[in-house]
């Protein structure tokens, strides 16, 4: 047990050594580490993957659009439910940006933006109402979403497509656009991440989302608004899932009835690598930024180190399921450490 | 009758005639409790009696359906656990609720953390208050660590301890001792005590009367959901309280009819597993009907799986027949003729989205299976046999269970072990949830079986039901065997004595 006394008067000194201690010890730094070696892997295979223009720029603004949606995934999942229609929600917005600058020409870009981040949010909401009221599993209402959502996206498109000509230059100067070589694109989902991770430590509602994942018979008990608060979780992944939908129309331009479909895996995917539980109750969104991060940078990086094209997705996989071993394995660990602890107290 | 409030000060809560059904089901009739502040009330009653549902009521979990609730002498009406908590009640359930995966601190505070500037939480002033209140309990816990892992003492000191921080005038305490060991007991009564010496309310629900007359200080007794009486601890005793607990006339219901009783069939000896349950030797013989009485929690049921091999055992020794049951193989235990009808029918006795047919020749599948084959007109042919001698009532084997009402789900789940002609059948709250009329059938049926020469062995919580069933009656308390009753000496008093009490009080 730490002593209790000295918790008032830590010096500046200790505080770092203790932060950078929680640092060493946390579960984002593993998934760091491996980023990390996954890059230097790539550059030393070819200096390109870093030192060039576009290999850097790359490396920041591919998983930049699906940061935004494993975070608010992630946010979801914490609260022990998932939101598999992340991915049509995506698709839903991508397509209904290009359509509002085809049907009102000159709309500034920034009503589009709005009009995404509240079309993705009311199609969140229609998730988490569902999942709220009709006490029917998130995996089972989401699974049925995705294809709602899919489906009113294929009767709307048909086989039209939206291409870039459509759509004004500035908007999809956005999808490259820099500032200090950092893409605009990677620098909005840096802030959408900052938010986010500030709210889920510092705010009580953050604390709250942790609190229902974590137990949600003890969160009805506590008296805490367990509806309310998953609702509004089910609205942010979806508003940022629509968020990342017209960044994903800036970025390629070029969007059909299929645009982001498996975004919902892929997303998931990045939470789970990222060290968020699947249960619920514990992972931050930090983690899922750098899942994210991991899962977009290994997939570039395998064709680099000789991988052949058809075991990326197996590698992926398995990264997926050695995180979840992973986690299991940490958590058995923690629990007979804790136990330990009591038995010697 | 009415307690003279001489030591203890003015009424925090009242709670007048309380009722709350269930559907058909009626779990509270007359519910009256008078809490005072600076002092600790103990609510005791059989199992059933109603205290859980009173605890829910204060704890605005349920809403009642009649009767006036007052708290400091206005008329309150719950809805919500929030509601409740922010008019300063606080209730420390039998299991605690805790969020394992969150820190000691953040449990104490949780929803109502203090706050800086943009809602910022304050941890540190959270970690120092959190800090604070454990020294003040006197206890030391890392306010750091998450819950998970913590003893149950523990676990109900942060209970606690996110009581005292919501400043509670009234705090409940629904068996807050059944997994504590004596210090740990110890110091929870101590806890207790400076709690009601700061002058607040206190409830305490146990099963056991030494705890009772030592820490609180008002005595309530329930039964059967009805309010029986409210005395000081010093104008009462134990054998009072327990004639007032069981009080009821039990010699009428529930005739067991004498049956030869045979060699013995199961055999138990020594069984132990760490925790659960300890030395555990009993014999069931053929045509006898043992029950295993005790309270809720006291590891009976837990025996019983074990004896079946559902649950794991670290030492002793199951026998049928002289035959040795392995270890954690209901598949042997049920080849050496033995049946378990579980307690939860809905989930672990049936498949209820099937038909009655199939549920009652699930446990039989493999013998009625021709050349690996099932065909439903065998299945049916089984399941009629045993669906008519049960009376199950329902207008077609093909029925999904889930419709069939709770005394013909037991039925077909008796009829699905009864199908596999066992010679020990144990079964487990055999009664519970279930109409009057079907209760009596389930009656008959396993005296008649009895009289057929089988082994019945029988866990109940319902005492009458216990008196009027069983040849003999093993009072189980705290996983140990207290008392060996034969039939003739079996009475009420006996039994809840046993449950209640250590051995040696008994004796």
């Amino acid at each position: 047990m730490t002593t209790l006394t000295t918790s008032t008067t830590d010096s500046f000194g200790t505080r770092v050594l203790h932060g950078l201690g929680g640092f060493a010890k946390a579960r984002e730094t593993g998934i760091l580490l491996a980023f990390v070696l996954v890059v230097a892997a790539a550059t030393i295979k070819n200096p390109n993957f870093l030192f060039s223009a576009d290999g850097f720029r790359d490396l920041l603004l591919t998983p930049s659009i699906l940061l935004l949606v494993a975070v608010g995934q992630a946010v979801v999942i914490i609260t022990r439910n998932v939101d598999l229609s992340v991915g049509s929600t995506l698709g839903l917005t991508a397509y209904m940006t290009g359509r509002l600058f085809i049907d009102f020409p000159g709309i500034p870009i920034i009503v589009v933006f709005v009009a995404g981040i509240l079309f993705g949010g009311l199609l969140g909401l229609v998730n988490g109402a569902l999942v709220a009221f009709a006490k029917v599993p998130a995996l089972v209402i989401t699974l049925g979403t995705l294809y709602i959502y899919r489906g009113i996206n294929v009767a709307w498109t048909g086989s039209d497509r939206i291409n870039a000509s459509d759509m004004p230059k500035d908007f999809l100067g956005l999808g490259t656009a820099q500032i200090l070589y950092i893409p605009v694109l990677t620098i909005i989902a840096l802030i959408v991440l900052i938010a986010a991770g500030w709210y889920m430590r510092n705010q009580r509602g953050g604390r709250e989302l942790y609190a229902i994942g974590s137990d949600p018979g003890a969160a009805q008990l506590y008296g805490l608004k367990v509806t309310q608060r998953v609702l509004v979780a089910f609205v942010v992944c979806g508003a940022l899932a629509g968020l990342a939908g017209v960044l994903y129309a800036a970025r390629y331009g070029t969007i059909n009835s299929q645009a982001g479909s498996g975004f919902e895996l892929e997303a998931v995917g990045a939470a789970v690598i990222g060290g968020v539980a699947i249960f619920g109750g514990s992972g931050t969104v930090w983690g899922a930024a750098i899942g994210a991060f991991l899962l977009f940078t290994i997939n570039r990086a395998l064709p680099i180190l000789g991988v052949q094209d058809f075991w990326q997705r197996a590698v992926v996989g398995a990264l997926i399921i050695g995180a979840i071993v992973l986690d299991r394995l940490l958590a058995l660990r923690q629990t007979r450490k804790l136990v330990e602890a009591r038995d010697n107290d | 009758m009415s307690i003279s409030p001489s030591a203890t000060g003015a009424p925090a809560l009242e709670l007048r005639n309380i009722a709350k059904s269930f559907g058909s089901v009626v779990a509270l009739t007359s519910g009256n409790l008078t809490l005072r502040s600076n002092s600790i009330h103990a609510l005791i009653g059989e199992n059933g009696a109603g205290k859980s549902t009173l605890v829910k009521i204060i704890a605005g979990l349920y809403q009642r359906d009649s009767g006036d609730f007052t708290l400091e002498g206005e008329s309150v009406d719950f809805t919500t656990t929030a509601q409740s908590k922010a008019a300063g009640i606080a209730v420390i359930y039998q299991e605690p609720t805790l969020f394992p995966d969150l820190s000691v601190t953040e449990n104490v505070f949780m929803g109502r953390q203090p706050t800086l500037s943009l809602g910022r939480i304050d941890r540190k002033r959270m970690r120092n208050e959190a800090i604070g209140l454990f020294k003040r309990l006197g206890v030391r816990i890392d306010p750091d660590r998450p819950t998970l892992g913590l003893s149950i003492a523990d676990q109900q000191i942060i209970e606690i301890a996110k009581a005292i921080s919501l400043d509670a005038k009234v705090l409940v305490m629904d068996e807050p001792t059944a997994a504590l060991s004596g210090v740990e007991v110890d110091r929870l009564f101590a806890v207790a005590r400076s709690l009601r010496d700061e002058g607040r309310a206190l409830l305490f629900i146990s099963h056991r009367f030494d705890e009772v007359f030592d820490l609180c200080d008002t005595v309530t007794v329930m039964r059967d959901g009805e309010y029986i009486s409210t005395d000081p601890i010093a104008d009462t005793n134990v054998d009072q309280l327990v004639r007032r607990m069981v009080g009821r006339d039990v010699t009428t219901l529930f005739p067991k009819e004498e049956a030869p009783i045979g060699d013995p069939v199961l055999v138990v000896k020594g069984l132990t597993q760490p925790g659960v349950f300890h030395d555990v030797d009993f014999t069931v013989r053929s045509g006898e009907i043992v029950a295993l009485a005790g309270l809720v929690g006291a590891g009976r049921s837990e025996i019983a799986r074990a004896v079946f091999g559902v649950d794991p055992y670290a030492s002793g020794s199951v026998s049928i027949k002289g035959k040795a049951v392995p270890r954690r193989s209901p598949a042997s235990a049920m080849k050496l003729g033995l049946a378990l009808v579980p307690e939860d029918r809905r989930k672990q006795g049936l498949v209820l989205d099937s038909s009655v047919a199939l549920n009652t020749t699930m446990a039989i599948r493999s013998t009625l299976a021709r050349f690996g084959l099932l065909f439903s007109r065998d299945e049916n042919a089984a399941a009629r046999i045993w669906a008519s001698r049960l009376e199950v009532k329902t207008s077609a084997l093909d029925t999904e269970v889930g419709t069939l009402s709770g005394g013909n789900q037991q039925k077909v789940v008796l009829a699905k072990w009864l199908a596999t002609k066992p010679s020990i059948l144990i079964v487990d709250e055999p009664t519970r949830g279930i109409d009057v009329g079907t209760k009596a059938e389930v009656h008959r049926l396993l005296s008649q079986l009895a009289g057929e020469g089988l082994a019945i062995l029988m866990i109940s919580s319902e005492l009458p039901e216990v008196l009027g069933m069983a040849d003999r009656v093993l009072v189980v308390r705290e996983g140990r065997i207290t008392a060996d009753i034969p039939r003739a000496e079996a009475t009420a008093e006996s039994v809840m004595l046993a449950a209640t009490h250590s051995q040696e009080a008994i004796a």
